[in-house]
């Protein structure tokens, strides 16, 4: 149990760290750094609680897939070496920092409120073994979750992924002018009359073929 | 203090949660920040989930983790199409040049 706090406690202040990090970091692209890192400890962290299939689920989407095109889009763009603003004086909507810092204090004090009361209900957080029987793994159990009780809701998110592929190809396609491409229609159809002719060749003439 | 129990979890969501609030509000410098901003609320609302799906041993909790993630990933590939877009168009992703609506 010594072991269980002294990696939860690793992990997650690295996160706070790299989570605290991903907002002030002055170079964007430190920022998608950290936030590989976040991904890596929490799901870390989601690994040593048992729920393996998501830890390994969200390093490969999120490390691999989103962090990596966060650093793509960031590095095409040219603002990782934009100067850091935070708390600057002469912008005239500055107005908003005191504001967010109290809305996020907020926030931050109400979900510690209902952590608290959480804690004081001791007959709902004995945790069930029932699902951590050890002949069948995480990953098994989800599975047989996902592909019957959830098996429309799966097919929706696999909508979803598709609507937002087709949406970002769709956003950023440029047509380019003067750009010389194949036209199928017209390739069809061409009919034999305007693709070839016939002349009469006069002797000693030749022919001109650009008439 | 060694044990560890729903309510340091629930206790890092919430820290993690706050820490991508304030990195919305109080971000000056580029939109691609605030995007990120935004997976650290997502990875909190995550860490909820799998927490009370282990600690209740209920299953659903991760199936819905699951889907969150695929809406995540969703979020982020359509709001760097927007970027890429916008800076296309505008020259410029900062977020205070950024008042074309004049909000």
């Amino acid at each position: 149990m010594v072991a269980h706090a002294i990696f939860f406690y690793v992990f997650s202040i690295i996160a706070v760290i790299s989570a605290i990090m991903v907002t002030v970091s002055k170079n964007t692209v430190h920022s998608v750094f950290f936030l590989i890192l976040d991904f890596i400890s929490i799901s870390c962290l989601f690994i040593m609680i048992g729920a393996e299939f998501l830890g390994m689920i969200m390093l490969i989407v999120y490390v691999g897939a989103v962090a990596v095109l966060f650093l793509f889009v960031v590095m095409m763009l040219n603002v990782a070496q934009q100067k850091n603003q935070w708390f600057n004086s002469e912008s005239t909507t500055s107005s908003h920092i005191p504001v967010g810092l109290i809305i996020s204090t907020i926030i931050f004090f109400e979900l510690i409120i209902v952590v608290g009361g959480w804690k004081y209900k001791p007959e709902l957080s004995n945790p069930n073994t029932t699902q951590s029987s050890n002949e069948i793994s995480n990953t098994h159990s989800l599975g047989q979750v996902l592909y019957t009780d959830y098996i429309h809701i799966f097919q929706i998110s696999g909508m979803i992924l598709l609507i937002a592929m087709i949406g970002a190809i769709v956003l950023t396609y440029r047509r380019r002018e003067g750009l010389k491409t194949q036209s199928y229609l017209k390739q069809i159809s061409r009919e034999r009359s305007e693709g070839i002719e016939v002349l009469e060749v006069q002797s000693n003439k030749g022919v001109k073929i650009d008439d | 203090m060694t044990e560890i129990g729903l309510g340091h979890y629930l206790t890092l969501g919430a820290v993690i949660f706050s820490i991508g609030v304030i990195g919305i509000f109080l971000n000056r410098k580029n939109i691609i920040v605030i995007l990120m901003s935004i997976e650290l609320i997502l990875l909190a609302v995550n860490i909820n989930l799998v927490s009370f799906s282990i600690y209740l041993g209920d299953l659903t909790g991760q199936v819905f983790t699951l889907f969150i993630l695929t809406v995540a990933a969703a979020e982020a590939a359509i709001g760097l199409a927007i970027i890429v877009v916008y800076y296309r168009n505008a020259g410029t992703i900062r977020v205070e040049e950024i008042d074309k609506l004049k909000g």
